[in-house]
């Protein structure tokens, strides 16, 4: 072992810089509030999970922070640059430090596994099209479909497809990868073979994670820090030995009370 | 009312001759009409309605008007204008023209059913605007259209007879001349009938094999 990997103390919570911050942030759809007044912010490197009822506003802090959607007020930053307003310059930057995981995997169909994962890096990073296979290849044995390259996605089973999503996201190397109920639309038997690539993958990066899901399991493993929503609002938030072990809040203990 | 062979025979290189014209109409109308309808799709997404509306205006026009007013019009009132083409190069033009303010229907809903999780994909791996319709949404949008736009074809291949009005002459036309000269009806209208049969039942062919192919 090198002098570079001995390991130096954690540095202490606030030192760490904040990757990403949201402030007073609130998105309305119609008449409804599906945030309201947000605000918080993660540090590079972090875990962050977010859990909590459906409609409760975690998959739309997600689809914020990709630009899938527009908040009505308050303010998103990424490192230190603000999402909204920004020009398309700025946006496409910050873009490009995000990555995301879909729930319905959304692999494009008329392209190999493959291209699905090289497409962005050689059109949008420009990478030489034999370095972005050969990434690639190495991401496609990371999530253990290495014999696939050449499959369609229509061939691959629900968890194989979300695992090349993964290997994908991860293809243009981002800062922070977006986690929006990864295994919530996959076959029970799926769902831990998708979950270890993702445990491997926090694991050994320094990839910052926000992840919105329902495994209490995998929330508890991965996770740093665990917010807990409703209706809009952060109730409660801390370490997961808290949240899961002694939550403060009546409406958290309810919450983990129905799910595990 | 009796079958005379020898009539068919007479009739054949007339009809040879007739089948080229009209599979020329045919194809090349058919190439116009796909390459025009999705360049209207695209145009009628443009962001200013300055390009909307008068191409909406244009082609609600042209899909609600008969071919065959288009095809005198084309015919009679450009030459008037200096514009002088062949009349088949006419035909085909009016043809493809027609049958695009119908294929771009087809198109805008096939761009329509690529899921928008497709898009949302394309936006969060940041490929450019341009490229998410070349390689993402168009492939996807074609290979669902390609059974609908395969009727047009074979609508478009029904419609070719009315070339006949502007002198070109495709296998009805080259019918009714012969007939017209020999007197002997029923054979080369037997013959161009099944010819259609035919080339509807081949195109047709021609089209699920490329549905194949795309749809893989």
């Amino acid at each position: 072992m090198s002098v570079d990997t001995v390991k130096h103390p954690e540095p202490a919570a606030t030192a760490t810089p904040e990757l990403i911050r949201l402030e007073n942030v609130t998105k309305r759809f119609g008449g409804h509030t599906v945030l309201d007044g947000l605000d918080f912010s993660v540090a590079a490197g972090k875990h962050v999970t977010l859990i909590g009822p459906s409609g409760s506003g975690k998959t739309t802090i997600l689809r914020l922070l990709m630009t899938l959607t527009t908040p009505d007020e308050g303010t998103i930053t990424v490192d230190g640059d603000q999402l909204f307003p920004a020009p398309e310059k700025q946006v496409r930057e910050i873009r490009k430090k995000i990555g995301m995981v879909f729930q319905h995997f959304n692999l494009f169909p008329n392209m190999t596994v493959l291209r699905n994962i090289t497409e962005a890096p050689v059109t949008v990073l420009g990478l030489p099209k034999d370095e972005a296979e050969a990434r690639a290849r190495e991401l496609l044995d990371l999530v253990g479909l290495a014999d696939k390259a050449g499959a369609r996605p229509s061939q691959l089973s629900g968890g194989q497809q979300q695992r090349v999503a993964i290997a994908r996201a991860l293809a243009m190397r981002p800062q922070v990868l977006l986690l929006d109920e990864v295994t919530s639309a996959l076959d029970p038997e799926l769902v831990a073979g998708v979950l270890d690539v993702l445990r491997d993958i926090a694991r050994s990066t320094k990839i910052t994670m926000l992840c919105v899901t329902h495994e209490m399991g995998f929330a508890r493993d991965i996770s740093d820090q665990v917010l807990m929503f409703d209706a809009g609002r952060v109730v409660e938030s801390g370490p997961p030995e808290k949240i899961f072990g002694e939550p403060e809040q009546e409406r958290t203990r309810q919450f983990l009370s129905a799910v595990l | 009312m009796t079958w005379d062979w020898g009539a068919v025979r007479a009739f054949l290189p007339h009809f040879w001759d007739g089948l080229l014209v009209t599979l020329e109409a045919l194809a090349l109308g058919s190439v116009i009409s796909f390459v025009l309808g999705l360049v209207w799709t695209l145009l009628m997404r443009a962001p200013t309605r300055w390009v909307r509306w008068p191409v909406g205006a244009v082609t609600e026009f042209v899909r609600n008007t008969p071919l065959l007013v288009q095809l005198f019009f084309l015919f009679y009132v450009l030459p008037e204008r200096g514009l002088t083409f062949s009349a088949l190069t006419t035909g085909v033009f009016a043809i493809g023209l027609h049958y695009s303010t119908y294929t771009m229907q087809v198109y805008r809903a096939g761009i329509e059913a690529v899921p928008a999780g497709q898009w949302e994909a394309a936006l969060a791996l940041n490929l450019p605007r341009r490229r998410t319709w070349t390689a993402v949404i168009l492939p996807q949008a074609i290979r669902r259209v390609v059974p609908a736009l395969g009727n047009y074809v074979i609508s478009m291949l029904k419609d070719t007879p009315m070339l006949m009005a502007i002198t070109v002459l495709e296998m009805l036309g080259r019918a009714r001349l012969f007939s017209q000269q020999h007197f002997q009806f029923t054979e080369p209208l037997t013959v161009i009938g099944v010819a259609f049969i035919l080339v509807s039942y081949l195109a047709s062919l021609l089209l699920r094999a490329l549905e194949r192919r795309l749809v893989r």
